[in-house]
C-alpha cells in the first residue's frame, strides 16, 4: 500500500480562547515521529484543503524523551511527541490527532504552561538540604540495592503525563500530583535527605497532599519513564500515616 | 563605596546579578552567587529543568582512583591537554582536573543517584582518551541527574528571602527569581562599554523588558543547530553567543566543532549513543565484505573487521572522538564499508552480559530501541558520526595563580572581552582546546560555574557604580531599539518576503554538515563562505509566517532572531576553519594530513599553536590570534599508538 503522506488533525487556539481544528498532510518518511511531522508543517504551513495557515506551535527540546517538554495528547493518549513514532500511530495511514494537555492553561496551540508542577516541587521541598557547595568530603555511602531503587525515581522529568491522566488533578483541586509524592519518597530515602523527611511528609499531609489521591492508578500507566508511582504512593501513605499517629510525640 | 556593595539600595531596590542560561554552567554560577549573598535573576528559554544538559548520558570525569589504578588529577590534566591537541590554556584545565573529585563529592552530597561499588562507594567507568576508570555515572542519564540536583538546590534558593545588610529580610524578595520561557534579546552596555544588564523577551506574550545587573553571565550552551541536525537539543541555536559577539565580545576557536563518532542517523535529530557504551565494552566493526547487506547479528565473527581495535591496539574503541570520527567517516565514505548496506558502522553490545549492561546503559539503549525499533541487546546498532559539541565559544579571560591553576576569586576569570559580561559552560571556549574528551564537559560546565560565581562577585565588589545607579534612559533606549526591531519583524509580509525561514535553516544546516565537519577542504569552505553571503541576503527576505498580534506567543517570529544568530556563527566557524592551515584535534584538512600527502604539515606548532579570535565588524567577522598558555606541560606528539594495518 502506498503510504506517502501523514495526516495530522490538530486542535489549535490561543490562550483560553476557542479552539479550532486544522488538518495538515505532510510527506511520510521512515522513522518519522510526531515532531518531524510538525517540523514539516513549519516548512510548508498549508492545510490539507490548500488554505494558507501558520506553523503549529509546540514545545520541544531534547527530542529523545528526557527533557519532558514535548508532552501532548496524541490520539487521545498523553505522551511525548518526540518518541511517538508515525509507524505505530498510523500503521495504515490513520489520521494522527494532536491536542494540548487539558490540565494546564493553554498558551498557544499545543503549548501549555506547567508552572503548577514546578510550584509543587517548591511546596514539597523536593531537594536534599546541603550545608553548602564548598568542600565537605565525600557524600554518604549508599548500597547498590538502594541506588537501584532511587535511580528510577529520580528520572521524573516533570512532563505532566501522570497528572493529565489523574482524575483528581484539575483546576478545581489543589492536588499536587503523584510525581511529587514519588520524589518525596526519593529524598526521604537518601541518607542525608532523610534528615528532613518530616518536613516533606508535613507538606504532603497538608492541602493538596496525599489524601487527595484516590488510588486510581491511571498515573503509573502513562508515565513514560515507568516510575513506580503506585508503589511510591503506598510507601508515602504508610509514612504519612505513621507521622499522623506518632508525629506529635516527636514535636517539642 | 560601601553603599554600592550592599544588596539593597536606599530606595529599597535589590541589586542583582543576571545569569542567562540554566544548564549546569548557569545553575552552578547561581548557587555560588547566592552563597556569597548576591541575589540573582535567572533567564532561560525553557524551564531550567529542561535545559540541554539533561541530554548528557555517559558521565562526569574525576580522578578519584576508586579502582586503585594509580589515576590522579595530574594525569587527568595531562590527558585533557593532550586530548585537546595542546590548544587549551593550561592553567584553567589544571584547575578543573584538580577540582573534579571535589565536584563529584558535592554532587553526591546533593543526592545524585550515582552508580555504586559493592562497598557503597561511587563507581567509575572508562571513557575515551584515557586508560583509567575515571567517569562517575548515574545509569546512562548522568546529565539529567546532575541537572536535577543543581535545579533542586537553586529551587531551594528560590524560597529564601533576600536580607539587607542588617540581616532584615525583605518581604517578597527572593534570592533567585526565575524567568523561564524568556529569550535574551540584547545586552545593555553603558557609555564606557561595560555590560550593565540585558533586554529579554517573555516568549509567552512577547513583552520586552530591561533588567539591570551588577554582573551578567551567559551560560547559554552551544550552537549545534547551526549544523541543522546534530545530537543537540532544538533550543541550541547559539543565539545568545551571537548577540554577545555582535555587541563586541570576541568569539574564540569557533572552527573547533566536535563530531561524535556514534549517533543514530535520523530525519529530525541525530540521537547520540554515548561513548559509555564503548566504555562498558561495546565494539565497533564493519563487515569485511563491503557488499555484505546482512543484518549484523547474522554475520559470523570471522567476517567482521574491528578497525579501531586493529589500528589502535592500546586504546582500541576508546580513542578520542576526533580520531574515532575520522576513522568511521573514512571507512564508510572513502573505503566503502557499510552496515546492512547503509552508510553506517556497527556498534555492538550483544556479546556483553545483558543484565550488567542494562543496569549501566539502560537509558542509552532504550533510546535506540525506542527510536529505531530494534533491540540493541540482540542486534548490533547502526551508527554514524554526528555534530555534538563546540570547543569554541565566547572568549573568556583567566588569571593564573601561584600554583599554576586559576587564581581564586579573580574577576578576570571567565570574563569576556566585554567588561562585566561573563560566560561559562559550553558557551565559553576555555577548557578543551581542539578536541574535548568525553565526560569532561559536564565537569567543565560545573567547574566553570564554580569559578564564574566568585569572579562575578569580585567584579561587582570592585566596581564603583551599580547598574541601579545608572540613569534609566540607558535601559529604556535599548528596550525601545529592540521593540522597533521586533515591530519590524512584524512587517515582513507579502511582496518581497518569500523565503521560509525554516527552509533556509534546513539549507544552512545541510551545507555546514556536509562541508564544515569531519573533513574540510579549502575549496568547499570558500564556497560555504560565499553561500553564506547569499543566505544573509535571503534572510532579509524571510517572511513572517505568523501574523498573530502582540501578546500572543509567536515561535516563528522569535525563530527569525535565532536564525540571524546562526548565520552569524556559521560565518565565524567557516572563516576560522578556512584560515587555519593545519590539522589539530577536530579541525582536519585531508590536504594537510601527512598520512595522505607526504610532506604535509599535520599539526603545525610553529605557526598555528594559537587561539583564533573572531571580532564582529560591519563587513563580517575579522580574525586575529593570541598565544596559548603552555606554561605547565611540554608539547608532545598525539598518536594514541596507531599502527598500520595495511588494510583499507
Ligand atoms: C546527547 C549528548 C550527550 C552528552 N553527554 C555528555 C556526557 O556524558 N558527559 C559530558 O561531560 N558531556 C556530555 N555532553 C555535553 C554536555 O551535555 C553539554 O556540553 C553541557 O550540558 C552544556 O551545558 P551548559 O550549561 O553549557 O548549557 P545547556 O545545558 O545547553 O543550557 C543552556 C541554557 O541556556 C538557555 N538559553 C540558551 N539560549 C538562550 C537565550 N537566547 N535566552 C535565554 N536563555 C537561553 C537554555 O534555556 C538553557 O537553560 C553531551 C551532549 C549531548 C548533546
Ligand atoms: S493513583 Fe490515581 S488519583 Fe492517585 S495520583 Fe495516580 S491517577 Fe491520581
Ligand atoms: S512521574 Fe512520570 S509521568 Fe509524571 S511527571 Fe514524572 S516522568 Fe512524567
Ligand atoms: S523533546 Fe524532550 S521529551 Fe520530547
Amino acid at each position: 500500500m502506498g503510504l506517502d503522506t501523514v495526516t495530522l488533525k490538530i486542535r489549535r487556539g490561543e490562550g483560553p480562547g476557542p479552539s479550532r481544528w486544522e488538518t495538515f498532510k505532510v510527506p511520510r518518511r521512515p522513522m518519522m515521529n510526531v515532531v518531524s511531522c510538525l517540523l514539516e508543517v513549519q516548512k510548508n504551513p498549508v492545510t490539507a484543503d490548500g488554505k494558507a495557515s501558520t506553523p503549529v506551535q509546540w514545545d520541544c527540546s531534547c527530542l529523545e524523551e528526557v527533557c519532558g517538554a514535548c508532552t501532548m495528547v496524541i490520539n487521545g493518549r498523553v505522551r511525548q511527541s518526540c518518541s511517538a513514532l508515525v509507524k505505530d500511530l498510523s500503521p495504515e495511514g490513520q489520521t494522527v490527532v494532536l491536542e494540548p494537555m487539558s490540565k494546564f492553561p493553554r498558551v498557544r496551540d499545543l503549548v501549555v504552561d506547567r508552572q503548577r508542577m514546578f510550584d509543587a516541587l517548591r511546596k514539597t521541598r523536593a531537594w536534599v538540604e546541603i550545608d553548602g557547595t564548598h568542600q565537605l568530603g565525600p557524600g554518604p555511602r549508599v548500597s547498590q540495592e538502594d541506588q537501584e531503587v532511587m535511580y528510577p525515581l529520580s528520572r521524573c522529568m516533570t512532563c505532566g503525563c501522570c497528572v493529565e491522566a489523574c482524575p483528581n488533578y484539575n483546576d478545581r483541586s489543589a492536588f499536587l500530583g503523584p510525581q511529587v509524592i514519588s520524589l518525596a519518597r526519593l529524598y526521604n530515602m537518601h541518607p542525608s535527605g532523610s534528615m528532613q523527611a518530616s518536613q516533606r511528609l508535613d507538606a504532603l499531609m497538608g492541602v493538596g497532599g496525599i489524601a487527595d489521591c484516590g488510588k486510581a492508578q491511571n498515573c503509573a500507566e502513562v508515565c513514560p519513564k515507568a516510575i513506580p508511582l503506585t508503589e511510591s504512593i503506598a510507601v508515602l501513605g504508610r509514612e504519612t500515616l505513621k507521622r499522623a499517629l506518632f508525629g506529635w510525640l516527636l514535636k517539642g | 563605596m560601601a553603599a554600592k556593595t550592599s544588596v539593597v539600595t536606599e530606595s529599597g531596590e535589590v541589586r542583582r546579578a543576571l545569569v542567562v542560561g540554566g544548564g549546569l554552567g548557569g545553575l552552578m554560577t547561581v548557587l555560588k552567587l547566592c552563597e556569597a549573598g548576591v541575589p540573582v535573576d535567572l533567564f532561560s528559554l525553557v524551564p531550567v529543568k529542561r535545559s540541554h544538559s539533561v541530554c548528557a548520558q555517559g558521565g562526569i570525569n574525576a580522578s578519584v582512583n576508586i579502582k586503585g589504578e594509580g589515576d590522579s588529577p595530574y594525569t587527568h590534566f595531562y590527558e585533557t591537554i593532550k586530548g585537546g591537541d595542546f590548544l587549551a590554556n593550561q592553567p584553567p584545565a589544571k584547575g578543573m582536573a584538580e577540582a573534579a573529585p571535589g565536584i563529584v563529592y558535592m554532587l553526591d552530597r546533593m543526592g545524585v543517584p550515582f552508580n555504586r561499588t559493592p562497598e557503597g562507594n561511587l563507581d567509575f567507568r572508562r571513557f575515551g582518551g584515557t586508560l583509567f576508570h575515571r567517569t562517575a555515572f548515574a545509569g546512562a542519564t548522568t546529565g539529567q541527574q546532575l541537572l536535577y540536583a543543581l535545579d533542586e538546590q537553586v529551587r531551594r534558593w528560590e524560597t529564601q528571602d533576600v536580607e539587607d545588610d542588617r540581616g532584615v529580610t525583605l518581604p517578597g524578595q527572593k534570592m533567585v527569581r526565575k524567568f523561564e520561557a524568556w529569550d535574551l534579546v540584547a545586552l545593555v552596555l553603558d557609555e564606557g562599554g561595560t555590560c550593565r544588564g540585558i533586554v529579554a523577551q517573555d516568549l509567552k506574550n512577547n513583552s520586552l523588558q530591561a533588567f539591570r545587573g551588577d554582573a551578567v553571565c551567559l551560560a547559554t550552551g552551544g550552537p549545534g543547530l547551526v549544523f541543522g541536525r546534530s545530537t543537540n537539543s532544538m533550543i541550541n541555536t547559539g543565539s545568545a553567543s551571537a548577540i554577545a559577539f555582535q555587541a563586541g565580545a570576541r568569539y574564540a576557536n569557533g572552527e573547533f566543532i566536535q563530531v561524535h563518532p556514534t549517533a543514530i542517523p535520523g530525519t529530525d535529530k541525530l540521537r547520540l549513543i554515548s561513548e559509555s557504551v564503548r566504555g562498558e565494552g561495546g565494539r565497533i566493526w564493519v563487515p569485511k565484505d563491503k557488499g555484505d547487506k546482512r543484518e549484523g547479528a547474522r554475520i559470523p565473527e570471522a567476517e567482521r573487521y574491528y578497525f579501531l581495535e586493529e589500528k589502535y591496539p592500546k586504546y582500541r574503541n576508546l580513542v578520542p572522538r576526533d580520531i574515532a570520527s575520522r576513522e568511521l567517516f573514512r571507512a564508510v565514505k572513502h573505503e566503502g564499508y557499510s552496515a546492512e548496506g547503509q552508510e553506517a558502522v556497527f556498534l555492538d553490545v550483544t556479546h556483553l552480559n545483558r543484565d550488567v549492561v542494562k543496569k549501566k546503559l539502560e537509558g542509552v539503549l532504550e533510546i535506540y530501541e525506542k527510536f529505531v525499533g530494534v533491540d540493541p541487546y540482540t542486534n548490533p546498532m547502526k551508527i554514524f558520526p554526528a555534530v555534538h559539541y563546540s570547543m569554541g565559544g565566547l572568549w573568556v579571560d583567566f588569571e593564573k595563580g601561584p600554583d599554576g591553576a586559576l587564581a581564586p576569586a579573580s574577576a578576570r576569570n571567565q570574563q569576556t572581552s566585554i567588561p562585566g559580561l561573563f560566560a561559562t559552560g559550553e558557551a565559553d571556549y576555555q577548557y578543551h582546546g581542539a578536541n574535548r574528551l568525553g565526560a569532561n564537559s559536564l565537569l567543565s560546565c560545573i567547574y566553570g560555574g564554580m569559578v564564574t560565581g566568585p569572579a562575578m562577585v569580585a567584579w561587582r565588589d570592585g566596581e564603583r557604580r551599580s547598574a541601579l545607579d545608572l540613569p534609566s534612559s540607558l535601559f529604556e533606549a535599548e528596550t525601545r531599539r529592540q521593540q522597533d526591531a521586533w515591530d519590524a519583524l512584524g512587517k515582513r509580509t507579502g511582496g518581497e518576503y518569500t523565503v521560509n525561514p525554516y527552509e533556509l535553516h534546513g539549507r544552512l544546516g545541510d551545507m555546514m554538515l556536509l562541508k564544515c565537519t569531519v573533513e574540510r577542504h579549502d575549496k568547499d569552505l570558500d564556497e560555504v563562505l560565499a553561500t553564506l553571503q547569499t543566505m544573509k541576503a535571503e534572510f532579509k527576505r524571510c517572511a513572517l509566517l505568523d501574523p498573530a498580534g502582540s501578546g500572543t506567543m509567536n515561535q516563528p517570529r522569535v525563530f527569525l532572531r535565532h536564525l540571524a544568530g546562526m548565520l552569524t556563527l556559521a560565518e565565524v566557524i567557516a572563516l576560522g576553519a578556512r584560515a587555519r592551515q593545519e590539522c589539530r584535534g577536530a579541525h582536519y584538512k585531508p590536504a594537510l594530513d601527512p598520512e595522505l600527502t607526504t610532506g604535509a604539515v599535520g599539526r603545525d606548532d610553529k605557526d598555528w599553536l594559537k587561539t583564533t579570535l573572531a571580532t564582529h565588524s560591519k563587513d563580517g567577522p575579522a580574525l586575529s590570534y593570541e598565544p596559548v598558555d603552555i606554561s605547565l606541560l611540554a608539547l608532545a606528539r598525539r598518536d594514541y599508538g596507531k599502527v598500520s594495518t595495511g588494510k583499507g
